[in-house]
């Protein structure tokens, strides 16, 4: 892999840790912007690299906080079981959506996010 | 406790998920402190957990749909932990005002860069 592409790769790595860890912000709100503004990415491949590269994520950081008990199973169940079943609502409605509309949306979310960080 | 409520939400994050990329956690935290009275730190734990199966799942029909580069995506993944730890350093350098405010910026500059790649594009090439 060439060493300009692996280091993009590192900084959006790098990015999504940063968010997650400072604003437990999902790492997705900057992956999947950075790999379309960077690496030229379609809509839809970044945000189908993005969840796997989330996912990775996520499985870290729960583990962590599993160890200091803070993850409620139960509860998760409550919410996490529509929300597999969301995420495949999702996945599929996403692919009769035009991409920029995709963009246009994400740009949405970054507002909220900006927003949400901005409020005390 | 609201269950039906929090299942909504569950739901609706995990459909935000899969079409924008994202995890979810945006409305799982909310679902889990008010409508089932978890704690913050609990329910940003628990939300962590439940982002899990989402992406997974997500990734997965992604896969089917040929939208996922397994080698980025892994890459990114293992070296998130770097970010992580420089970002426990920031924390401890400048005041957590500072960092809200300058990442605040920072996603809005994304988001405009976003929004003129998206509208640049002519009616064609977006579909």
């Amino acid at each position: 892999m060439a060493r300009d592409r692996m280091l993009k790769l590192a900084a959006i790595g790098s990015a999504a840790g940063v968010f997650s860890g400072v604003f437990g912000v999902g790492g997705g709100s900057v992956v999947v912007p950075l790999l379309i503004l960077w690496f030229g990415y379609s809509e839809r491949a970044a945000t189908g690299t993005s969840l796997a590269a989330i996912g990775i994520i996520a499985v870290f950081a729960a583990a962590a906080q599993a160890v200091y008990g803070n993850v409620d199973l139960l509860q998760g169940l409550v919410v996490g079981t529509p929300a597999v079943a969301g995420v495949v609502v999702g996945t599929g409605l996403q692919q009769r959506v035009p991409e920029r509309t995709i963009s246009l949306l994400f740009a949405a979310l970054l507002v909220v996010i900006a927003i949400q960080l901005v409020i005390p | 406790m609201d269950y039906v409520s929090a299942a909504l939400f569950g739901f609706a994050g995990g459909a935000i998920g899969g079409l924008l990329g994202v995890g979810g956690g945006v409305l799982f935290v909310p679902a889990l402190t008010i409508f089932l009275g978890e704690p913050q730190i609990e329910a940003e734990a628990t939300s962590l957990a439940v982002i899990v199966p989402v992406a997974l799942v997500g990734a997965w029909r992604q896969r089917g749909f040929g939208n996922l580069n397994v080698g980025d995506a892994i890459w990114i993944g293992v070296l998130s932990p770097l970010g992580a730890v420089a970002g426990v350093v920031i924390a401890n350098a400048v005041s957590q005002r500072t960092l809200e405010l300058s990442f605040a910026a920072l996603v809005l500059v994304i988001a405009v860069q976003l929004t003129h790649r998206a509208l640049a594009r002519s009616d064609a090439e977006g579909t």
